[in-house]
């Protein structure tokens, strides 16, 4: 059948690999805000702010890395705002991301008319992007090779920060108080925490991946930046941090999940499909699997005993 | 003890943000190597003078001196540093992560960038180790039993070099066995030097183990006296300014019909183990029947069943005038006439984000004499709200207060006070004196003999012997989830046979528990 050969072909997974880059550095910015106890909605503003930032910059300077910093810069200062609301202002959090987002989509585009004249898309300006990494040894691996190699190098900061990530959370000790001013604040102050201090310190983070996320939008994925550009991927990421039980491996599993249907998406633009059919996709998978893990959680433990309390009663 | 003065804090007076004076002139002087209780009744102002001494709250006026040197303790940090630890009247915990993690959070072994986890394993043992503390370091502290919370706790303490201990009501939340192993404990810790600040309501406890207490009352110092020269009366009329009768009247038992029933009853945990098995028991209007138990033999989870808040379960349980066709929730329960003071207040007993007045109504806001029309009439409400904060004698300045900021046992009295007031056809009592003064732990024995006179079933849950044994007519004990033994009455009942039971050394036959169930 036609549309299973989309699966045969090793370009569907390079570019499965590709889209779900940008899920990966939102859904790490997610699951560590998330673990120092404050929720970053504010992710897909960071990223729209953070993929102008990176094409201006690297227009303006004619260098894409520094375009990278500048997006990185845009995301922790966001990040940083949001905190900042939340810590010190005792705002509500998804109140302040709401107010950021609308505020991002907006001075998108109003920076972009002032520097091109056009409120669609940055193509007057020519930014460079980052460039594509190829591994000699890994032309020799049949069809896997071909998957991975020669990928924009984010997208190999995106995997391997996955672990770091991992590493920084559960084996040091600035990740173990990130995660306890999450769980209970109360308790990491009883011992000494600097309660606000870490929080600041994760919502950073969290603000760099989510500007990490933004630049690969526009200096890897694409290489302009276009209106509406993000598509919803700062939100879907908070379901992928959330199915991936907020613990980086899992996230990025379940990031790259999301990447599927969104690589699925557009491959079945080839077919007579109609559109805006597949443009759904990604979303409705987005619901349903988040939906399902949910539930599944929910029910775990009952669905256990449940099953030891019937065998009891054959008895 | 030795007459070495430690800690002293003098003429300390906190007026809280809303107005209320939580300490007048309060005075304390501890020694080294000395237990040192702090009594008082609820609202006294313990926890608030010790949170104080911890660098949470901060005193108006008054002066702390560690010592001989005057202090100014700002934040916990500053009171750790300065060699003193608290451990809390509710725990501070991160329930998700292991021992080692909760214990060493904030001076973490390093090696490299790494946190060094062998490293902070061994302190953790070795720590545990010297004070004969036996936790396991790896568990998640959500799996833990509430006494090895608390040796968490102290631990968390003890780690951080503490030399002055303040344990806030340790003793309300453990069983007797947990108890007199914590006792062993705090010796070793006074012959090591340590000097402990014990808050507590169970009079023969400060009595056993303290040398020195300290007495409160409304906030203001009432003196400090040696243990051997006072008598367990003594003490607590210090604390109430009155004595405190403290044997209940019953009239002769009016037994009527089956209220609750429990058949073959089994549930089963988190971790997939049995911990109620096979429990056949009926309570009957009329009846007040105990269950007693060290804590953590299935009460906790058969209660839960009973109550509605738990619906995994195998066997049958049955309210009087519950059909069978009608949903188990605890909407219908409370419908049909049973009314529940939980064991857990923070959780199931009280909203702390809401009023006294909104707590106390939120059994019965629906009620006809509660409304006008579609309006709640206010003034009913105000007037049973003023009424019920009299009668249970919760301390505070108005019925708006929100309970977060009622001391622990204040929060308990708005619990009893909501669930024992309205018709009911069973109360379920789950530790219903835990956190509670004498004078109104002897108020709600009264309450609940009472309800057994007009004809309401009482099932007593508490961990407590003597108070099991006071107001129970009839008893049965749970050991490992199931039933060890039923007394139809308890009046020939000796402690030490309860006792046996309750540590399974003794068991009765199957025949015997049979009394439980007619
Ligand atoms: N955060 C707060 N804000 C306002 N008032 C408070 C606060 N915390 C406590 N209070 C009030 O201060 C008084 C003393 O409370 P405290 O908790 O010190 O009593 P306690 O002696 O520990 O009582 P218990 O034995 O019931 O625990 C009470 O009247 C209480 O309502
Ligand atoms: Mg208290």
């Amino acid at each position: 059948m036609e549309l299973f050969s989309i699966f045969l072909n090793p370009g569907f997974w390079f570019s499965l690999i590709r889209s779900s880059t940008p899920l990966i550095f939102a859904g790490m910015a997610a699951l560590i805000a998330s673990r120092s106890g404050i929720t970053n909605m504010a992710i897909e503003g960071s990223m729209t702010l953070g993929a102008l930032a990176a094409v201006v910059a690297s227009w303006y300077f004619q260098n894409a890395w520094l375009g990278l910093l500048a997006a990185v810069l845009v995301g922790i200062t966001i990040a940083l705002f949001l905190a900042y609301f939340k810590l010190k202002m005792m705002a509500d959090e998804i109140l302040v991301a709401i107010a950021l987002n609308l505020f991002a989509t907006g001075a998108s585009i109003f920076i972009l008319f002032l520097l091109t004249g056009d409120k669609s898309n940055s193509s007057a300006l020519n930014s460079l992007v980052l460039p594509t990494v190829s591994f000699a040894f890994l032309n020799n691996i049949p069809f896997i090779g071909q998957v991975i190699n020669g990928q924009n190098i984010l997208v190999y900061v995106a995997f391997i920060s996955t672990f770091i990530l991992n590493y920084f959370l559960f084996k040091t000790p600035m990740g173990l108080r990130i995660r306890s001013v999450g769980g209970n604040e109360h308790a990491a102050e009883s011992v000494g925490v600097y309660v606000h201090k870490t929080k600041y310190i994760g919502l950073a983070i969290s603000g760099m991946f989510a500007g990490l996320g933004g630049a690969f939008m526009s200096l890897g994925y694409m290489s302009l930046f276009t209106r509406g550009m993000v598509a919803g991927r700062g939100f879907i990421a908070i379901a992928a941090a959330n199915v991936g039980g907020r613990s980086p491996i899992p996230t990025m599993f379940s990031a790259m999940l999301f990447g599927f249907f969104d690589n699925l998406g557009n491959n079945l633009q080839q077919f007579k499909v109609i559109n805006e059919f597949v443009f759904m996709i990604p979303y409705i998978a987005t619901i349903i699997m988040f939906a399902f893990s949910s539930y599944r959680r929910m029910t775990e433990k009952k669905r256990l005993n449940k099953k030891i309390l019937a065998s009891q009663k054959a008895e | 003890m030795s007459n070495n003065v430690v800690l002293e804090m003098k003429n300390i007076t906190k007026i809280y943000p809303n107005g209320v004076i939580a300490n007048k002139d309060a005075n304390l002087s501890v020694r080294e190597s000395e237990i040192h209780a702090l009594l008082g009744e609820n609202g006294a102002g313990k926890t608030t003078l010790m949170k104080i001494l911890f660098g949470i709250e901060h005193y108006t006026s008054g002066e702390i001196l560690l010592n001989g040197k005057p202090i100014k303790v700002t934040s916990p940090l500053e009171a750790i540093d300065l060699g003193i630890g608290m451990v809390h009247q509710h725990f501070m915990l991160d329930e998700r992560l292991t021992v080692t993690e909760n214990i060493i959070l904030g001076m973490e072994p390093k090696k490299g960038l790494s946190l060094d986890y062998k490293k902070a394993t061994e302190m953790v043992k070795e720590v545990s180790e010297k004070y004969n503390f036996k936790v396991d370091p790896n568990k998640l502290v959500m799996d833990l039993s509430v006494g090895k919370k608390q040796k968490v706790e102290i631990l968390k303490a003890l780690i951080r070099g503490a030399k002055i201990l303040i344990l806030d009501e340790p003793t309300a939340v453990l069983t007797p066995q947990e108890t007199s192993e914590l006792f062993e404990q705090l010796e070793t810790l006074k012959k090591q030097g340590h000097s402990i600040v014990f808050i507590s309501h169970k009079l023969n406890e400060v009595k056993e183990i303290c040398d020195r207490a300290t007495v409160m009352r409304l906030g203001v110092y009432q003196g400090t006296y040696n243990i051997e020269d006072v008598t367990v009366k003594d003490l607590s009329r210090l604390m109430i300014g009155r004595d405190v009768v403290r044997s209940i009247e019953k009239k002769t038992q009016n037994l009527g019909d089956v209220v609750l029933k429990v058949d073959n009853l089994k549930v089963i945990n988190d971790e997939g183990k049995i911990v109620v098995n096979d429990v056949n028991f009926a309570v009957r209007q009329g009846q007040i029947l105990g269950i007693a138990g060290v804590e953590g033999n299935g009460q906790r989870e058969l209660i839960d069943c009973i109550t509605g808040l738990e619906t995994t379960f195998v066997g049958k349980v049955s309210l009087h005038g519950l059909e069978d066709k009608q949903e188990f929730s605890v909407k219908n329960l409370r419908l049909n006439g049973m009314n529940h003071i939980p064991e857990d207040r923070l959780v199931y007993g009280v909203s702390s984000e809401a009023s006294i007045q909104d707590n106390i109504i939120s059994n019965r806001y629906d009620q006809a004499d509660l409304n006008k029309g579609i309006f709640q009439d206010r003034k009913a409400i105000t007037t049973l709200s003023n009424e019920l904060i009299k009668q249970y004698q919760v301390k505070t300045d108005s019925k708006d207060t929100l309970v977060r900021m009622l001391s622990g046992g204040n929060m308990q009295k708005v619990v009893a006070a909501r669930e024992m007031s309205t018709d009911m056809k069973i109360l379920i009592a789950d530790q219903p004196t835990r956190g509670i003064d004498v004078g109104t732990a002897a108020f709600i024995h009264d309450k609940i003999v009472e309800l057994r006179d007009k004809g309401v079933a009482v099932l007593l849950v508490s961990a407590d012997i003597n108070e099991v044994m006071d107001v129970s007519d009839s008893l049965i004990v749970m050991y490992e989830g199931k039933i060890a033994a039923y007394f139809d009455s308890i009046k020939d009942l000796s402690q030490e046979t309860l006792g046996e039971y309750m540590l399974g050394i003794k068991k009765m036959s199957e025949e015997e528990i049979r009394g439980a169930t007619v």
